[in-house]
């Protein structure tokens, strides 16, 4: 049961990167994309109507890990504290940029909240992947279940590592490359003409970008986080999940040539898909690993609410996702087509 | 307040103090621009439709803020109340959780249709996106209440053998009897928002001789809805939330109505100043036996006085508790009084020409947001000093390893932020209202 929990919760929260990852990676190329204010605002008509519910994974899935998983909620939550004050404070920036810009028609007005929204998509794409490399890495659990990390210290990825080291570092700038691109490739596909055109050699040198992070990331993982070793040498059909990762990241490719943007968009999602999937596989059992002393990890088993509360909640939840499965089906039908630049 | 606790506190307060400023609005505005839809529909009237149009720009710049805002509050149970999120998150996870699967997914997909889709769906779908966005909004309300009625009056749980929370039965979580008359309070007092705003809205149109059809009509859809929701606040919804104070939380309501001592036919106090040396409150207003009789029903009842509970369970902050719950109960009579006068006045057909009551019906719209904020300050410190009521005290539920300074350093980050949301939200309002309703419904959306 804990770990089907599991499965949900990760499921969950690789819909948000897969989701909110292209309109956050949309935002990043829409500055450099975009020449004029029209081709931005074309841009931000793309995900207008959507960012929104794309970013609601997020708190479902938060939700979601609260009430299966409250003790690595309580523990992660405070123990970042301080870099999820700056995911909030980049997440409303960003949510009002979205929705404020387009009240005021002036050439101060629109340039200024583009910035801003360009910006904070920016760094909440390298902050996810900080956040993901701190997962991995593991943090200094103490007896008591719940620890501190500063933001940095000495910027190694030792037991005294803060929050940003040289190897979040790293898979932040890989989660930046990626979602560089899932959010370009949404954009081409979404987009006519020059706009389109452009947005397609944005994601074709972002996609570069996000194969040599890939590739720099993937050893250096395995010699941080040891377990991940140990896991795929113990349960070898875990290679699905990287062999998606590559089969996504070689479609992209290969589909983005071929001017197959749908197919393109759909390769980088299986790509962050079997790279998400990757990570929370190799962890497994843990969920939140201890750098200090592997006793103290929090597991699917030692973090999960008991049995009837994880019982009672699949009874909800299996209907509550049929119904979002629907919304999404509705409001991307109806936002479906290319949008032409005014 | 420079403890971790009392920063962990003030945070708390301050981030969902400045939220509910927007979901107030919005949910009983959600219900409005569904009738004005309902009646565009159905009379077929362009008027209806252009006011629909108007209040959904309105919405969606609140509606905005309260989802950037919201957000924080999710997080906070972890980032600064981690001790009460490891202890209960296993129950109040449950509901937190269902708001987002159930309504935040249903809330924003339909918003997305009601502002982008008007050019693009039927009119039937249009009115369907309004009918989803307001069941949305009010399934949101619902399961934040349901997870703070856990608070107040926690059922359907039992104690691990650590002394751990675990729920016992999902059915009598969602059945708790607090959850429906503080969801019923909340909901009314949420409409009487939206409308004293509408018609603080049209009057000032009708003011300015300016949209004069729509100021009437704005008028006219802000007193009828306000004057149903104002009495449905008070009674039975204010009234029975009041019962279940009593009979679950005694001590808060001694040191809501400010009751020292406990008597037989005890007076209401509807103003003074409670003295927390002497236990007594200086210069009151009583009415003779009106407590008595409100809380029990009887006016020889006797009402347990505040000396008689032991000092651990006294709420520790008795002044602001009082004087919340006393500025909730005053400001919601003047309110009924300007909602009945207005009432008045449109029967004998001279309310839209009354200047004075035009005035009187613009200037008296923060009256329900300052309301609003009183009545949750008085259930949120009538709950203190427990986190959770009877179970788990608020000194055991902060994030033991946040220190107040870090604590102080993102509430002085959140201030700053918020201080600048404030000022573009005035200002958008400010040109949402100068541009009027007549140009919104030829502008793009």
């Amino acid at each position: 049961m804990e770990t089907v929990w599991f499965c949900l919760v990760a499921i969950m929260i690789a819909f948000y990167v897969v989701f909110d990852g292209f309109d956050l990676g949309a935002g990043l190329a829409h500055l450099f994309v975009g020449r004029t204010e029209a081709e931005r605002a074309a841009i931000l008509q793309a995900i207008g109507p959507v960012w929104d519910g794309n970013e609601v994974w997020l708190l479902a899935g938060g939700g979601t890990l609260y009430f299966a998983f409250p003790a690595l909620y309580s523990s992660s939550f405070s123990g970042f504290y301080l870099a999820l004050m700056i995911v909030l404070w980049l997440l409303i920036l960003r949510g009002i940029s979205i929705e404020f810009r387009n009240h005021i028609d002036s050439e101060m007005w629109m340039p200024f909240w583009d910035v801003v929204f360009g910006a904070s998509s920016g760094l909440l794409a390298l902050l996810y992947g900080v956040a993901l490399g701190n997962v991995v890495r593991g943090v200094p659990l103490g007896a008591d279940g719940f620890f501190f990390l500063p933001l940095w210290t000495d910027f190694l990825p030792g037991q005294k590592a803060g929050v940003i080291d040289w190897y979040t570092v790293l898979t932040g700038l890989a989660s930046l490359a990626a979602l560089s691109m899932h959010g370009s490739l949404w954009v081409t596909m979404k987009t006519t003409g020059e706009l389109r055109a452009r947005s397609r050699q944005f994601a074709g040198r972002s996609w570069w970008a996000a194969a040599a992070m890939t590739a720099a990331i993937t050893p250096v993982s395995f010699w941080i986080q040891p377990h991940l070793g140990e896991r795929f040498a113990e349960a070898p059909w875990g290679a699905v999940f990287p062999a998606l990762a590559v089969a996504g990241l070689a479609g992209a490719w290969i589909y983005g040539r071929r001017d197959r943007d749908g197919m393109a968009f759909l390769a980088s999602c299986a790509y962050l898909l079997g790279m998400m999937t990757s990570v929370v596989f190799g962890v497994y059992p843990y969920v939140l690993p201890s750098n200090v002393d592997a006793s103290r990890s929090l597991t699917v088993f030692n973090a999960a609410a008991p049995h009837y509360g994880l019982q009672v909640g699949l009874y909800w939840w299996f209907p509550g996702i049929v119904l979002v499965t629907g919304y999404f089906i509705f409001a991307y039908r109806h936002s479906h087509g290319r949008i032409e630049v005014n | 307040m420079d403890s971790a606790l009392g920063i962990h506190r003030l945070h708390f307060a301050f981030t969902a103090t400045f939220h509910y400023i927007f979901p107030q609005l919005t949910m009983g505005l959600a219900l409005l621009i569904f009738v004005l839809k309902t009646q565009a529909l159905r009379t077929g009237r362009a008027e209806y439709d252009q006011a629909a149009v108007f209040w959904t720009r309105i919405f969606s710049v609140n509606f905005a803020l309260g989802v950037v805002t919201g957000i924080p509050m999710e997080f906070q149970f972890g980032t600064n109340w981690a001790s009460f999120s490891r202890a209960a998150g296993g129950v109040i996870g449950q509901t937190l959780a269902m708001e987002g699967v159930f309504s935040f997914f249903l809330e924003s997909t339909f918003l997305g249709l009601l502002v982008y889709g008007r050019q693009r769906l039927s009119p039937a779908l249009h009115w369907f996106s309004s009918l989803m966005v307001f069941v949305g909004s009010w399934l949101s309300g619902f399961f934040i209440i349901a997870t703070d009625a856990w608070m107040q009056h926690p059922v359907g749980f039992k104690l691990g053998p650590k002394g751990e929370i675990l729920l016992d039965s999902f059915g009598t979580l969602l059945g708790n009897p607090w959850i429906y008359w503080q969801y019923a309070h909340n909901m009314t007092a949420s409409v009487v928002t939206a409308s004293f705003v509408m018609a603080a809205l049209g009057a000032y149109y009708m003011l300015r001789r300016q949209h004069e059809a729509q100021g009437r009509l704005f008028v006219k859809t802000g007193v009828a809805a306000g004057m149903a929701a104002t009495l449905l606040m008070i009674f039975p919804t204010g009234d029975r939330q009041g019962r279940m104070v009593t009979e679950y939380q005694p001590a808060t309501l001694a040191a809501m109505e400010g009751q020292f001592d406990t008597m037989r036919g005890a007076p209401i106090a509807l103003v003074g100043q409670p003295d927390m040396e002497r236990l007594e409150l200086d210069n009151p207003i009583n009415v003779p036996r009106a407590l008595s009789f409100l809380t029990h029903q009887r006016w020889t009842a006797e009402v347990k006085g505040l000396k008689d509970f032991p000092r651990e369970q006294w709420p520790d902050n008795i002044p602001l508790l009082y004087y919340s719950y006393h500025i909730m109960v005053g400001l919601g009579t003047v309110m009924l009084a300007v909602m009945a006068a207005s009432v008045l006045l449109w029967w004998r057909g001279m309310l839209f020409t009354h200047r004075t009551a035009m005035w009187a019906l613009m200037l008296v719209f923060p009256f329900p947001y300052i309301a609003t904020t009183f009545g949750w300050m008085t259930a949120e410190l009538g709950r203190q000093p427990w986190l959770i009521y009877g179970l788990m005290r608020t000194a055991q539920g902060p994030s033991m390893s946040v220190s107040a300074g870090n604590g102080i350093f993102t509430l002085l980050g959140f201030m700053g932020l918020y201080a600048l949301l404030a000022l573009l939200f005035v200002f958008l309002v400010y040109r949402e209202v100068e541009r009027g309703p007549v140009e919104a419904s030829a502008g793009v959306h």
